[in-house]
């Protein structure tokens, strides 16, 4: 092919593109089989067996307050490299009543939301961060990983932490306890929970849990599932909560397959007010318009090489040499 | 043209700069040898909340910007077919090398498990979709395209007459890949900004503009080093100043700031973002810093006087190099912000390895055109 050919050529291939396949990449959807956690905010005592019992079943080191006189006890005051999952405390005012914006106090756990179209995936240039196509757990590969930590800034929800004081460092987040599924196990925040203010099971079984408190009348009486949605029934009498008339995880981002309820709005608990729309999507539509095939770069290579090729003949004629 | 053939400067290699030079060269790579068996904890204040620092921010996105004389005066020079500015082309280039090899070889340091690094590029592990992948493509290639670009300098030195004649006959190939793929990772650097989302500041967040932004400026701050460059080696080296062709160069220039500032400021507006730049805050303050440093250019390059005054030029020049860099810095770090309770300033030993980059790379030049055909020989100059 001469180079006027390659060049016109590529102009028709440039004028396919513009003629306008679709390149934009929707916000993913939900998988039908997705796992997750329900969190009721109004149910958590802030006891922290969760975060022992996380501790422990991912054999993660304790870690103790700076400059602490009482090395004793794990103390983490926020997910970190050594800590996958916290419980966190809002306090206002006087701290009156629990789960009340005005003088009251809430908990509010903090761990992967697994989210239904992650930027940690889409963020990972190394395929080290994956979902998993049939139940959406967002798992980390350490042997895949090149520790660029894309995925910690990337995350709206800060979660991805990495080991920074260590020589081989690592990430290390939540990965739902994917480990225990092999003996049948299941999260172990889940599994210690006494009063199932977290609760494991699939995300559309969690969410209809979840559509039932909310319908409740504030104050009446019902039942607790505690554990495992589907598993052993360990259910417990309780009063019903009142909430505030949102399902958090239900769109963010395109939802999350942790889902939270609470009686604090969730801004106030550190959780961001996202757009349904994932910043994913949007990196991804970018990605695809401008390298989309490669289609852009090579009609662009195309008409410089033209161009390149002409002048810089000129140029060696006019005396070019090294 | 014959009169512009490069030819080497010569002289003493050893001189009191590059013995300054060669000092913090060294103490950078102390710092980085802690760094190796420490842990990059030890030397940073890099946290979770702010899981990239200068290494990134100034050593990779602004540093490979800064590289970009030898991209832009390839467009100047092949792609306008500009072949007055032929002299500009290989000191552009050859810092441009420097700077890009050493902003590829910062981003070893940064690495946690560098020793992955390979997975990148090798199928199966590859993640097409992340900008991360796409930049750190284009920039290998681009580092590999600039040596091709550039060995003709050191081949003949080196005997390898043939192999310098096959790659002279290819030279169009790689002048379109050195305009390519620096076109293509200039932009992506800015993207890769774009999956932050609201975690970077309104004033910074520009969405599907801001590959657009970083290009535009990557061209601006590669006219801008030319000009900083070729004071500082008339300067330093004791050689006339090109001024008549710098000045023409800046009328792009000129053209080049305006269609930018059009694309920044309408961004800003029709967003609405251009409302928290009039709110106190530290973003605001140096969000109007950056925009002085774009702004007040705009008005020095505007006249033919002023562009003929090699002294205002480069004020001018001064400027933009640190408008681009405040740009980046203040997307990457100051807009940056994931959650309450985050700060981050560069640790000592952490700004030592960047001093000391910028050293090795001043360094290298000097050796490089003291002792290659880079710099149009000195009888020539006007
Ligand atoms: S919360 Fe963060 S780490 Fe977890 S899946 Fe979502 S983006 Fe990834
Ligand atoms: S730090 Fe590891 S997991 Fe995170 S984006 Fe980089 S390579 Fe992927
Ligand atoms: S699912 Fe497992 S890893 Fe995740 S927070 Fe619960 S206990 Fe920790």
């Amino acid at each position: 092919m001469d180079r006027r050919n390659f060049f016109k050529s590529s102009l028709a291939a440039g004028a396919a593109l513009s003629t306008g396949r679709a390149r934009a990449r929707e916000t993913r959807s939900i998988l039908p089989e997705a796992l997750g956690l329900l969190y009721d905010s109004t149910l958590c005592i802030g006891c922290k067996a969760c975060v022992a019992a996380c501790k422990r079943e991912n054999d993660m080191p304790p870690e103790f307050l700076p400059r602490t006189e009482q090395p004793y006890w794990d103390q983490p005051l926020d997910i970190s490299g050594k800590t996958l999952t916290v419980i966190k405390v809002y306090r206002h005012g006087t701290m009156d009543k629990k789960d009340q914006e005005e003088n009251g106090y809430a908990f509010i756990k903090k761990s992967c939301m697994h989210c239904v179209d992650p930027s940690c995936v889409s963020a990972c240039p190394v395929s080290a961060m994956q979902k998993d196509p049939v139940n959406g757990v967002v798992s980390y590969d350490k042997d895949a990983c090149i520790g660029c930590r894309y995925c910690v800034a990337a995350c709206p929800f800060g979660v991805p932490r990495f080991t920074y004081d260590q020589t081989f460092p690592q990430i290390n987040k939540c990965q739902l306890c994917k480990h225990r599924w092999k003996d049948g196990g299941y999260s172990a925040c889940a599994e210690v929970c006494p009063t199932g203010a977290t609760l494991y099971g699939k995300v559309t079984e969690l969410k209809a849990e979840a559509t039932r408190r909310r319908a409740l009348k504030p104050g009446a009486a019902t039942t607790y599932p505690r554990g495992k949605l589907g598993g052993p029934d360990q259910s417990y009498p309780g009063v019903a909560a009142k909430y505030v008339d949102r399902l958090y995880g239900e769109t963010e981002f395109g939802g999350t397959q942790m889902v939270f309820l609470a009686g604090v709005p969730f801004e106030k608990l550190g959780y961001p007010n996202l757009p349904p729309r994932s910043d994913a999507a949007t990196s991804e539509t970018m990605q695809n318009t401008l390298y989309g095939g490669l289609v852009m770069p090579i009609v662009f290579l195309g008409a410089l090489t033209y161009i390149a090729k002409r002048n810089v003949k000129d140029d060696e004629q006019g005396g070019h040499h090294g | 043209m014959a009169e512009h053939a490069p030819a080497p400067l010569g002289g003493k290699l050893l001189t009191p700069v590059t013995a300054v030079l060669g000092a913090l060269s060294l103490a950078a790579a102390a710092v980085i040898v802690v760094r190796f068996i420490y842990g990059l904890g030890a030397v940073t204040n890099l946290s979770d909340g702010f899981p990239w620092g200068i290494w990134i921010a100034y050593d990779v996105v602004v540093g490979s910007a800064l590289a970009c004389g030898g991209y832009t005066m390839a467009i100047l020079v092949y792609i306008f077919n500009r072949g007055e500015y032929h002299p500009l082309v290989r000191p552009a280039l050859l810092a441009s090398l420097f700077g890009y090899t050493l902003a590829g070889v910062s981003v070893i340091f940064d690495l946690g498990r560098y020793w992955n690094v390979w997975h990148m590029f090798w199928p199966g592990y590859s993640q097409v979709h992340s900008v991360m992948f796409e930049v750190a493509l284009c920039i290998s290639l681009y580092i590999l395209v600039m040596w091709m670009e550039f060995s003709p300098t050191f081949l003949d030195q080196l005997g390898f007459s043939g192999l310098k004649k096959k790659i002279s006959k290819l030279m169009f190939l790689f002048v379109a890949l050195g305009v390519l793929l620096p076109s293509m990772h200039q932009a992506s650097l800015g993207g890769l900004l774009v999956i932050f989302g609201a975690q970077i500041h309104p004033l910074w967040q520009a969405g599907m503009l801001i590959p657009l932004e970083f290009l535009m400026t990557a061209v601006l701050l590669g006219f801008a080093v030319v000009i900083f460059e070729a004071t500082l080696v008339a300067v330093g080296f004791n050689r006339a100043m090109e001024t008549a062709l710098l000045a023409k160069m800046a009328g792009f220039m000129h053209g080049l700031l305006i269609a930018y500032l059009v694309v920044r400021f309408g961004d800003l507006i029709l967003r609405g973002a251009i409302v928290s730049a009039f709110k106190p805050s530290l973003e605001a303050f140096w969000f109007w810093i950056e925009s002085i440093c774009f702004l007040v250019p705009v008005w020095t390059l505007s006249s033919p006087a002023r562009r003929n005054n090699a002294g205002t030029l480069f004020a001018a020049a001064l400027l933009l190099l640190l408008g681009g860099f405040l740009l980046r810095i203040n997307a990457f770090l100051v807009g940056y912000e994931t959650g309450e309770g985050w700060s981050y300033f560069p640790a000592f030993p952490e700004l030592i390895v960047t001093i000391g980059v910028i050293a090795f790379e001043i360094l290298a030049y000097i050796v490089f055109v003291k002792t290659l055909p880079v710099l149009p020989a000195q009888s020539a100059t006007h």
